[in-house]
Order: structure tokens, then C-alpha cells, then sequence
């Protein structure tokens, strides 16, 4: 335990020496939903009707960005052996830079996401539902693109290869966060959507450290 | 007797058997240097010995008990020191050498300061790493030997980018450590002037 908040520790202090990564992370988020205005017209009905679709897929994008970093600067310098070597179980290792990735990635998302909801023209109603789908949603993205990051370790092409392998894995949080939002902005609950993102949470938090462990452990071999 | 053994280990590398048949024994107080040309798989082997990679054949033992039994426990008394120096550009010495403390549950700052000592570097402890020659990254990368305790260090060319000086200092430390009882496996192409140095030649089989 005391060496998963060791990572933990060293993540976040890296992160705040070297804020350009997650920083990049937020305005790759911010521009590309605010070139959808742009792109489709001014029309408050049209602006209103994609927004939350907006919001959720660019979000997936940019949260994509910062995977190819997860492990691989790890890898480059040799730390990723001293961590694999580390008298704790490697996935709880795991599990600790995941949650250092959602602090500096997705936890930022959130914080802005009301302000493109804004540019958006987002019904009012949909802003509460929009924090809580983002705050169970994001986990999930950051837990699943570790595969991916772990899977890709070492490959030539990773950063490519990487979109290929996730993506698909986002749908799920993807359909059902953008349901719970339009439920809300209907005046139909959002609670049965929320339950299953937070399911989705609830078996990826487990299985996925797992998943990934595995990976970096073929990957050193 | 808690010696570390391998016996008639095997392992293959790409496809290609880099060695086989290979047994080694290091008991306490004990030096074992890996000797041999390039590409003759001493890396390979203290990777091996780590447990980074699986052996394909043969059998890991520390006092009698298969190391592939509780890989765990293993992991817990080694150091593993290999090519790269895995020092983060932006974290001062302190930070990197406490960090590797910390992650093998050790949280002795005393401890950090006396690595830091023994190897020179007192007096960049505060530098970010990203500033540090190659010389002095090597010496930050072994200051994590002394930061926190383990019975067998696992070496891979320890030597590499230091100055008379700094390697003087690194025998000091081996000496110091096999003398409390410690092991070491250190492949090497200097000749190392340390108590209880067995050697072990690799690759006079030609691939």
C-alpha cells in the first residue's frame, strides 16, 4: 500500500513540474468542442440537440491523448522495471497511476466541461447530470486506456495503434453518458443511466489493473 | 544457509538460447561477477534472476526454496540496478532516491542523506536530475542501494560512466555490504577488488 502511494505521490509531483501534458489534454479538449459552433452554425436548436454528444466524444478524444505517456516514459527510462520490481502487487501499482492519470486528465475535464456546455447552448437542466455522468465516466476512460497503454508498450506505432484498441472499449460509457444527460435535459431520470456508467466503473476497477499488470509484465519480458 | 541458486537454468531470448545449463550459488557474504563478451546474456541473466523474465528452463532458489513459489517475497529482497539510470529529469536527486525508497516501503530520510554521502552527492541533492552529468547520474542510480535495505543486489554494469573516484567509492559500498552479509551479482568488465568474488563466465559457448 505504501508503495502504490509512493507512485501516486511521484506522479502527482511529476505532473505538477511538467503541467504542459495535462494542460495539452484540457485545450485539445476545449478547442475541438469549440470548433463545432463554428463548423455547424451558430443555430441555438442544432447547438442545443449535439452538445452532449460533443462534450462526451471529445472528451474520449482528448483523454486518448495522454495514454501513450501512461507507461511509456516509465518504459524508456528503466523506472518501469524498478516498479515492477517493487515488493507490492503490480496491479495495485497499476491502479495508483491510473488514478494519478484521472487526477491530472480527467479531473480537469470536468472542471471545464461546464464551460463548453456553455458555448453549447446546453438546456440548463442538463448541468448537474453533465458533472455527475463526467465524474463516474472519466474513471472508466482513464482505468481502460491503461490496457490499451500497456498493451502497446514497446510496439512500434504504439501511440497509433493505441486509439484502435480503446475506442471501441469507450462505447459503453460513451452511449450511456450521453443518455443520462438527454434524460435529464427530457425531464426523465437520469439514475437508471448513471447506475450502469457506475457499473461500468465498478467492473473495470477491478478487472482492468489486471489486465494491464499482465501487459507490463509481457512487455518487460 | 540462505544461499541463491540457479541450477540448469535456460533461457531464450527472441528465439535465439542465449545459455543453458547454467548454475550458479551465491551464498551470504558472497560476490558473483558476470564476465563474458557482448550479447553473451548477462543481463539476460540477472533479468532473469530478478524475475523480469521467466527462465525457460532449470530453477531459481533462494535457501532451498523455488523462487517461482513466491515470486513476491523475492521481489522484496533484491535490487535491481540495470542499464538505465530510471531517474525522472524533473525530480531533484532527493526526490528520485526517496521515490525508490518509498516504493519499497521505506521512508527514511536519514537513510537518504547517508546514500546520497557514500556515493558524493551531497552537494547536488537538490539538483533536478535533468541537470546531472552521466557520471553522477550513475552515482544517483546507486545511492538507491543504500537507500533501502536488501540482501541481494542485482547489478548490471554497475561501473558504467564512473570516475576513479566514484568507483572507488562503489567497491567501498560492496565491501561494506558483503561484509554485513549481503550478496551481490554484478556483471562487470572491470575487474572488482571485493572480498568473496567468485566469477562466472558467460558465453564461451558461440551462439
Amino acid at each position: 500500500m505504501t508503495s502504490a502511494l509512493a507512485l501516486l505521490r511521484r506522479d502527482l509531483r511529476l505532473a505538477l513540474r511538467t503541467p504542459g501534458d495535462s494542460a495539452t489534454v484540457v485545450l485539445f479538449f476545449v478547442l475541438t468542442a469549440v470548433l463545432f459552433p463554428l463548423g455547424v452554425g451558430p443555430e441555438p436548436n442544432i447547438l442545443a440537440r449535439i452538445a452532449v454528444g460533443v462534450i462526451w466524444v471529445t472528451a474520449l478524444l482528448a483523454s486518448l491523448l495522454s495514454f501513450d505517456r501512461l507507461f511509456q516514459l516509465d518504459a524508456e527510462d528503466g523506472s518501469l522495471d524498478l516498479i515492477a520490481l517493487a515488493p507490492a502487487p503490480l496491479e495495485l501499482l497499476v491502479l495508483a497511476k491510473c488514478v494519478a492519470h484521472w487526477l491530472v486528465t480527467g479531473l480537469p475535464l470536468i472542471i471545464v466541461s461546464p464551460l463548453l456546455a456553455v458555448f453549447l447552448n446546453l438546456p440548463g437542466e442538463g448541468y448537474p447530470v453533465l458533472l455527475l455522468a463526467l465524474a463516474i465516466g472519466t474513471p472508466t476512460l482513464s482505468l481502460v486506456g491503461a490496457i490499451g497503454a500497456g498493451l502497446t508498450l514497446g510496439a512500434r506505432r504504439g501511440g497509433v495503434l493505441l486509439p484502435l484498441l480503446v475506442l471501441p472499449l469507450y462505447v459503453p460509457v460513451l452511449v450511456f453518458g450521453v443518455a443520462a444527460i438527454e434524460a435529464a435535459v427530457a425531464g426523465l431520470p437520469a439514475r437508471p443511466h448513471l447506475l450502469i456508467l457506475g457499473g461500468l466503473l465498478a467492473l473495470s476497477l477491478p478487472l482492468a489493473p489486471v489486465a494491464t499488470a499482465a501487459a507490463i509484465r509481457q512487455a518487460l519480458e | 544457509m540462505d544461499e541463491f541458486t540457479g541450477t540448469a537454468l535456460a533461457c531464450v531470448r527472441g528465439e535465439r538460447l542465449v545459455f543453458k545449463d547454467l548454475s550458479f550459488r551465491v551464498g551470504a557474504g558472497q560476490v558473483l561477477a558476470l564476465t563474458g563478451p557482448n550479447g553473451s546474456g548477462k543481463s539476460s541473466l540477472l533479468r532473469l534472476m530478478a524475475g523480469l523474465i521467466r527462465p525457460a528452463g532449470g530453477r531459481l532458489a533462494w535457501a532451498g526454496a523455488s523462487v517461482a513459489d513466491d515470486p513476491d517475497a523475492h521481489r522484496a529482497r533484491l535490487h535491481y540496478l540495470g542499464h538505465l539510470d530510471a531517474l525522472k529529469p524533473a525530480l531533484t536527486v532527493t526526490e528520485n532516491v526517496a521515490f525508490y525508497a518509498a516504493l519499497r516501503g521505506h521512508h527514511d530520510a536519514a537513510a537518504v542523506d547517508a546514500a546520497l554521502a557514500a556515493f558524493g552527492l551531497s552537494a547536488l541533492a537538490d539538483l533536478p536530475a535533468r541537470f546531472l552529468s552521466q557520471g553522477q547520474r550513475r552515482r544517483t542510480a546507486l545511492a538507491r542501494l543504500l537507500a533501502a535495505p536488501a540482501p541481494l543486489w542485482l547489478l548490471d554494469e554497475p561501473t558504467l560512466g564512473l570516475d576513479a573516484a566514484s568507483l572507488d567509492a562503489l567497491l567501498a559500498v560492496l565491501r561494506r555490504h558483503v561484509a554485513a552479509g549481503g550478496r551481490a551479482v554484478i556483471a562487470t568488465h572491470v575487474p572488482l577488488d571485493v572480498p568473496g568474488l567468485d566469477e562466472l563466465r558467460l558465453g564461451d559457448r558461440t551462439p
